[in-house]
């Protein structure tokens, strides 16, 4: 297969957090002005646009994209869970490298229903009988790392911890306080393991990736190497499709470990080849087991990868240095946009105080109910 | 008063209850709750057994807020719980002292009323318990 390569030309990004003064329509617009911008695209420039969502409603990508000035383009709104951007990326990436489009817009944008969110995910019995907190599965999948990855309560906490002190010099994140072991540790048990500072909230924001045949006219050119979204097997009772019951026998590989593993397939490149990732961190546990499932090491090696500070700024393989969700908070349809954009600026060595030194490979990783996992590999 | 489940087709009635699982007449394999379709291999064939009186807790936590829609006592235990059938059931959990619960423990299964609805039915559920315990 001779496809074309895939250039991310333009990012845009609007700050992730709480507005209560803007619709979502204009979190869209703002991102997508961005990115348009910065990758010189007008807006008849552009031969498709996709746009992960998922609490927005109908036509969402199109009601932004009409605020703009609509170029009869088609609009394509995608709902993947926690990989919709994932997804719209991986739509737009074929797009180009199949020869169809020279330049296609790729955005994502949220306003997350505030408070408990009710899923229409499980039927109405499940949540009368108690089996619906997302928290209480990300509790149990923080367990089995506790039992059988070696990782420990306060490695829960580093997680949390390294992700708040990222945080604090990306200004686009919603939380940028630092915080202790200590006060991660002592904040409100949500369900145990996991304590409420161990958690990410909700919340609002957008994100925008325009792609290009060519590369775009700010920095070095970063190339889409592999942009790969997977769904589960059958069998997982743990699975991120979150049954009612599963097998005990087996334990089929899981929709992150499949995407990763055609991800570094379609790229030529190995966990050894990168330099920095942002990944899935829903809970500090969801952290270890992204670590896990994409092969930054071996299973259940995950507390040994904390304890030794490989995914600190300053380690070998710096993890989520943008502050990951735990810091910038999760608008479901921007979220894998947002670590795009994040990546594209650590490999044009624009990120500032958050700099990984010399960052040439990186990867993006989201996965959700659904379940869907996406795995997207950039390099410069 | 009269007692309901909370779903049908879910259980079997105490004092002896046993879950209702699904397994293919085409590849053999067991679901729960039954479905008119295997998620294994899509066969359309599916009888009926009973499954889990007892088994063994795998992983396990505490709800201490109740989620949106339930309206059973917190805190609860939820959990992962391991059947001899080769199932392992997403369950909620109770226990006397839920900071008893610890993976492998033996526990057994119970059939009760989790709360009252608006026409004042006894609501029944499913969960699991420590099978140590006298239950009756
Ligand atoms: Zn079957």
């Amino acid at each position: 297969m001779s496809a074309r390569a895939v250039y991310v030309r333009g990012v845009g990004l609007h700050p992730f957090g709480r507005f209560d003064d803007k619709d979502v329509t204009r979190l869209g617009q703002h991102a997508v002005r961005a990115g348009l911008r910065e990758a010189e695209v007008g807006r008849g420039g552009f031969q498709a646009a996709f746009c992960g969502t998922v609490y927005t409603g109908v036509a969402a990508g199109h009601k932004v994209l009409t605020s703009l000035g609509l170029s009869g383009a088609p609009i394509v709104n995608v709902e993947a869970g926690c990989a919709s951007g994932g997804a719209a990326l991986s739509l737009g990436v074929s797009q180009v490298a199949s020869g169809e489009c020279d330049t296609v817009l790729v955005f994502g944008m949220e306003k997350m229903p505030r408070g408990i969110i009710r899923s229409s995910f499980f039927p109405p019995w499940c949540e009368k009988a108690g089996l619906t907190p997302a928290p209480a599965y990300f509790a149990l999948r923080a367990r089995r790392l506790l039992q059988e990855s070696g990782v420990t309560r306060e490695h829960l906490a580093r997680v949390s911890v390294k992700n708040h002190g990222n945080g604090v010099d990306n200004p686009f994140a919603m939380y940028r306080k630092p915080l202790t072991i200590d006060q991660v540790l002592a904040s409100k048990m949500v369900c145990d393991p996991l304590t409420l500072f161990m958690l990410c909230s909700p919340n609002e924001g957008a994100a925008c990736v325009v792609l290009g045949a060519t590369p775009g006219p700010v920095g070095p050119p970063v190339r889409v190497l592999a942009s790969v979204v997977r769904s589960h097997l059958p069998g997982s009772a743990l699975g991120e499709h979150t049954p009612m019951a599963g097998r005990i026998a087996d334990d089929p590989p899981s929709p992150t470990e499949l995407a990763a593993r055609e991800a570094f397939h379609k790229a030529a490149v190995g966990p050894a080849d990168l330099d920095v990732v942002e990944v899935q961190d829903t809970d500090s546990g969801r952290e270890i087991l992204s670590i896990e499932e994409l092969g930054l090491c071996d299973r259940a090696d995950g507390g040994a990868f904390v304890a030794d500070g490989i995914g600190e700024r300053d380690g070998r393989l710096p993890v989520n240095p943008s502050g990951g969700l735990l810091s910038k908070g999760e608008p479901l349809g921007a979220s894998a946009l947002g670590q795009i954009v994040e990546l594209t600026w650590q490999l044009r060595s624009a990120a500032d105080r958050r700099q990984v030194e010399g960052a040439r490979t990186a990867l993006g990783h989201t996965v959700g109910r659904g379940a869907n996992a996406s795995v997207t590999i950039l390099q410069r | 008063m009269a007692q309901v489940a909370i779903q049908p087709g879910l259980f079997t009635a105490p004092p002896q209850p046993r879950l209702l699982a699904g397994q293919c007449d085409g590849c053999r394999e067991r679901h729960f709750p039954t479905a008119d379709f295997c998620p294994y291999c899509s066969h359309d064939a599916i009888s009926i057994c009973e499954v889990g009186a007892t088994g063994t807790l795998y992983l396990h936590t505490v709800v201490n807020s109740a989620p949106p829609g339930y309206d059973g006592p917190v805190p609860y235990g939820f959990g992962l719980v391991d059947l001899p059938e080769g199932l392992r059931v997403v369950t909620r959990l109770v226990a006397p002292d839920l900071a008893e619960l610890r993976s492998g423990l033996p526990v057994r299964l119970v059939v009760e009323p989790l709360y009252r609805d608006d026409d004042g039915n006894d609501v029944l559920s499913w969960a699991y318990g420590p099978a140590t315990k006298a239950r009756r």
